[in-house]
């Protein structure tokens, strides 16, 4: 982890985060961020919970391009409105966007076109404070959001970047279509034989992955569709203590500063508590060709 | 626990919600409340509505586990389908999608909803989480409910920043004429009552009040000069069955009895 992030997350990225919604947040790459010191990111994503507020707290971020940022089961993000509202730590630009709107900058990007058209946003004033949204005949038009790396937590790749996800997939799509790279974090590292078995289910081509992370545990406190559910209490917890600034400082160095690692933080958690113990499996597809 | 009737304010508000989704309605769901309002309906008169979730879900059967978000294990085991968020709001774009439920922090007069900057976007003196899904539901799809708090700062005059359109300076026709594909807000959907709007949209009015409250309190609590409606009652309780419907999905309380 600390290899790709030092790698393909400079100071100044444009990084695509949380895309899958609230599901497999790459909680565990965010946090590598953090203890690098990483400056001036643009963050990209629908709704981020939590995670955008982390960075923007520790002072790594100069804009957030996104639907949403808070926490979503406990409401409002308290760095975000620090960040917003008093400039603590530092200032932070919003670009906003609705979940559809965000979804279309992104496949604008993928498929290298200036602005796409929609509907959506007609009558919002969110207009008004994007500078990347225009009406314009009855339309909106929204222009193309390039990340530099897209970073998506997934239940099992392969090391040659091949990724499977299942579940709700949110913007993960596009947003690994738009970005010039793809970082890959996953629950399990497999064989290309598991992979190549269900090609439907690789959400990127390979050529975009620039790197795989076996990082199991990765997205806590985010579910992860067979493997963890939502860590409820942790968000409750993150929510409280982060609506000081030295609250969040405190939490700060409990859970990120404090440990080395994702498997350091995993020895503080109750991971037991939250994870899926039931197989449910799909049925197979066959897909021999003769 | 409000006194006395033996359901929360926010029990009350999610059957209110759930009776606001009609059998065979394709919802948009979104999050807290009203993901306990879709399975209340789907389990008393709304049997074959769908609900839709931007996450990227569909579903027929309410989740047999408890949602902290729509993206939670539950509400993907048992999917009808499991997708990507623009497959979703094509649905939307197309007109599919009947009903939608928004979150507000701030609604005036019109139905228009901010989730965004309150004060100044530049130097906020709050700032929200943001639209979410919420600004593409109150424009495209066909009618939507808002749920809130009743309190004089958020039911104000003039929404400060407008994330989510309802009836815009309500004139008639403001949706038609800006080009708003969808119907706009029926309802919202408080801890003190239940406004609405007249049939085509424009300015909200007093429809019930909650047992316990009075329309001088609603009066109060609003920041503008709340229309009422001559035939104002009471807002119809929770039934035994909506009740325990709520208490299952919730069971315990995070959503209803906070």
């Amino acid at each position: 982890m600390a290899q790709a992030i030092e790698r393909f997350v400079p100071d100044g990225a444009t990084v695509a985060l949380g895309v899958a919604l609230e599901p497999l947040i790459p909680f565990a790459a965010g946090h590598e961020m953090i203890r690098r010191h990483r400056r001036d990111l643009e963050l990209v994503g629908p709704i981020s919970d939590a995670l955008f507020d982390q960075l923007i707290g520790a002072g790594c971020v100069r804009r957030v391009t996104a639907a949403w940022a808070g926490n979503v089961s406990e409401g409002l993000g308290h760095c975000y409105r620090r960040a917003c509202e008093q400039g603590v730590p530092r200032p932070l630009e919003v670009h906003d966007h609705s979940n559809f709107s965000v979804s279309l900058a992104l496949w604008a990007a993928a498929w290298n076109v200036p602005t796409l058209p929609t509907r959506t946003l007609l009558g919002s004033d969110i207009l008004r404070t994007n500078p990347d949204l225009s009406a314009d005949g009855g339309l909106v038009n929204v222009a193309a959001v390039r990340p530099d790396v897209a970073i998506v937590h997934v239940q099992r790749a392969d090391g040659l970047g091949r990724a499977h996800a299942w579940g709700p997939l949110g913007i993960s799509e596009e947003a690994g279509l738009a970005a010039d790279r793809v970082v890959v974090t996953c629950e399990e590292l497999v064989d290309a034989g598991v992979t190549l078995s269900d090609p439907n289910r690789i959400l990127f081509p390979e050529t975009k992955v620039v790197a795989v992370v076996h990082e199991p545990g990765g997205a806590h406190p985010s579910p992860v569709q067979g493997c963890f559910k939502r860590d409820h209490p942790f968000y409750r917890d993150y929510a409280r203590r982060s609506r000081s600034a030295e609250g969040f400082e405190e939490w700060l160095g409990e859970w990120v500063h404090g440990v080395a690692d994702r498997a350091s933080y995993l020895k503080k958690v109750d991971l037991e508590a939250v994870r899926i113990k039931q197989h449910r499996p799909s049925a197979p597809a066959n897909f021999a060709d003769e | 626990m409000s006194e006395g009737p033996g359901y929360t304010a926010q029990e009350l508000m999610v059957a209110v919600a759930s009776r606001e989704i009609r059998d065979g309605d394709l919802v948009f769901v979104g999050m807290r409340l009203p993901i306990l309002a879709y399975a209340v309906a789907r389990n008393a008169h709304a049997p074959t509505a769908r609900g839709l979730f931007e996450v990227g879900l569909m579903r027929d059967q309410p989740a047999s586990g408890f949602l902290g978000t729509m993206g939670d294990p539950p509400n993907v085991a048992g999917a009808l389908w499991a997708t990507r968020m623009s497959n979703v709001m094509a649905l939307m774009a197309q007109g599919l999608v009947d009903l939608g439920f928004i979150g507000g922090a701030e609604v005036d007069r019109f139905g228009n909803l901010n989730t965004s900057y309150v004060g100044d976007p530049a130097r906020p003196k709050v700032k929200l989480p943001g639209s979410g899904g919420g600004a593409d539901i109150a424009i495209l799809s066909r009618r939507w409910v808002t749920l809130m708090a009743h309190e004089r700062r958020r039911l104000v005059e003039k929404a400060s920043f407008v994330t989510s359109p309802g009836y815009g300076d309500g004139t008639p026709g403001w949706r038609k004429r800006n080009g708003l594909l969808g119907g706009g807000p029926v309802a919202i959907i408080t801890t003190l009552a239940v406004l609405r709007f007249p049939e085509g949209g424009g300015e909200a009015y007093l429809a019930s009040v909650h047992a316990g409250h009075t329309a001088d309190e609603v009066l109060a609590n609003t920041g503008w000069d709340l229309k009422v409606a001559g035939d104002v009652g009471e807002t119809p309780a929770p039934t035994d069955a909506e009740l325990a419907s709520i208490r299952r999905f919730d069971p315990g309380g995070f959503w209803t009895r906070g």
